[in-house]
């Protein structure tokens, strides 16, 4: 159709004087979108109020119904971008980001008319699974575009697009919050037209990322830019294919970190607010604590662009060693700083910061990481398939967390000796991520794609 | 057909980042906001 066929990867290649910094602001705004997703809990209680109206009736639906949702939404994000990432590869940044602006758009319709008609399937199918692949499509489709355009500083350049991933929900908790107040009548929650409103607007603002995307040419590099004669021993110059780089131990090496580091993280974004509430009683309550989670949120969406930037000066390795052994440490160290031991909130806060500033640094990173090791030829689709790891992370830590906590609370343990438990679980987790790290080796060349195969521009073979 | 060589104008990439900037800060000025709940709560020396 000669209409999409704007969206073909061809019609997409930059016109020389074509400035590079226009390229991470059309990551940002689909990043910027699909992180909505990290907001979806303040659709909860109105959804559970569809019937009700002021408090649940006896036909709404329950708050464990309506979590599924963001369950099969994450599920979902992994697996498309499991599943599309090759696809993306060949059919070049515009095109996936418009297949993802559409399906993050549209889920937001079908969910509205699963609340206006009350039936939590097309939720599910709306917002979880066509949505779930517009957010695991827009997740990946900037990586290796950006990563192209910026051999010299590959960790900003997907630094600042997942930066926008952690931006995402700051934007979209207090957006909802205020169409809900706008829509709410004494006989509707508002949470229907909220959904249409926003599909609407993310559609729109995503639409501005597919026109300002573009591929940079073949023989294109920054000015002034040569690539560096003597490389670390990690980087390569040689490129791995997508279904090569799943044979070696380095990818499930990478895989294992990255689980690891998003279960810790989980494990202290799951229960911050009544952490900090049974650690600091009687001094810290449910607004303060409520403060405390967007503090949080703060800094895992700055750690995001400050580790990655960090990471193209010390390494990619380094950088995954001071999260993985800083934060065992600060692991432990957490529950000392609570009402029996230290007492002290500034020290609670400032640590915690710390951790999450590395749980949103190691989703930053790692596609640099992958860069490294396996070439910028198919960065993208191999890191569609690592994000299965978030995905396992997105189940295995709650889990963690709660299970073994309510274990604990059920054995007679108090309060805040179970979070002490729960943080030297989360510790442990990141020792075995320090180990797979120090195994991380280079690529052995065996899985090289030969220099003689010739690659058309999209960086797919003829 | 003539090779479009021409440079992206400073103005364009201004406004390209003003677009994803403008309600970045608008989301962290909120949760900045919401934030300072925390230190309101927390007495000095803690």
């Amino acid at each position: 159709m000669p209409l999409l066929s704007f969206l073909d990867r061809q019609r997409s290649v930059a016109h020389p004087g074509y400035s590079r910094w226009l390229v991470p602001p059309a990551a940002l705004a689909i990043h910027l979108a699909i992180g909505q997703v990290y907001s979806f809990s303040v659709f909860k209680i109105p959804l559970t109020e569809l019937i009700g109206i002021t408090k649940p009736g006896p036909d709404d639906w329950a708050q464990s119904q309506v979590a599924w949702i963001f369950s099969l939404a994450i599920v979902m994000l992994g697996l498309s971008a499991a599943l599309f990432g090759k696809w993306l590869e060949t059919a070049g940044p515009r095109k996936a980001m418009f297949v993802s602006a559409c399906c993050f758009g549209l889920g937001f319709v079908i969910a509205y008319f699963g609340a206006v008609s009350h039936q939590l399937w097309l939720l599910y199918f709306g917002y979880g699974v066509v949505g779930g692949v517009g957010l695991g499509l827009g997740y990946i489709s900037p990586v290796s575009t950006l990563i192209k355009w910026f051999p010299d500083r590959p960790g900003l350049a997907t630094g600042m697009a997942i930066m926008g991933f952690g931006g995402g929900a700051m934007i979209g908790s207090p957006l909802a919050i205020k169409l809900m107040a706008h829509f709410r009548t004494p006989t509707d929650v508002g949470v229907g037209k909220t959904f249409l409103v926003m599909g609407a607007l993310y559609l729109c603002f995503m639409m501005l990322g597919v026109f300002m995307i573009r591929v940079p040419r073949d023989d294109w590099k920054p000015e002034h830019w040569a690539a560096p004669v003597k490389l670390q021993a990690l980087i390569t110059t040689h490129d791995v294919d997508v279904s090569t780089a799943m044979k070696t131990p380095q990818f499930y090496l990478l895989w294992i970190i990255l689980c690891v580091n998003v279960t810790a993280g989980i494990g202290i974004l799951e229960q911050a607010s009544p952490m900090i509430q049974d650690l600091f009683k009687g001094m810290i309550g449910p607004v303060a604590a409520g403060g405390f989670v967007g503090l949080l949120s703060l800094f895992n969406m700055g750690g995001r662009f400050f580790w990655s930037t960090t990471s193209d000066f010390i390494g990619r390795k380094p950088t995954y060693f001071i999260f993985l052994a800083l934060g065992a440490a600060l692991y432990v160290f957490l529950p000392r700083t609570g009402g029996d031991h230290m007492n002290s909130v500034k020290l609670f806060v400032a640590v915690a910061c710390v951790l999450l500033s590395m749980y949103g640094g190691g989703f930053a990173t790692i596609p640099a990481y992958l860069r490294d090791l396996f070439g910028s030829h198919n960065v993208s689709a191999i890191h569609g398939r690592l994000l299965t790891a978030w995905s396992t992370a997105g189940v295995l830590g709650p889990v963690l967390v709660n299970d073994m906590r309510e274990y604990q609370l059920a054995h007679g343990v108090d309060k805040a000796g179970a979070y002490q438990t729960v943080m030297h679980i989360m510790a442990g987790l990141l020792v075995v991520g320090f180990i797979a790290n120090v195994l991380v080796k280079p690529v052995d060349p065996k899985y090289w794609l030969p220099d003689s195969v010739p690659r058309n521009e999209s960086g797919s073979l003829h | 057909m003539a090779e479009n060589t021409k440079k992206s104008s400073p103005a364009t990439i201004l406004a390209a980042w003003l677009v994803v900037c403008i309600p970045l800060a608008w989301g962290v000025y909120n949760t900045l906001l919401s934030s300072m709940k925390l230190f309101a709560a927390v007495p000095s020396g803690f």
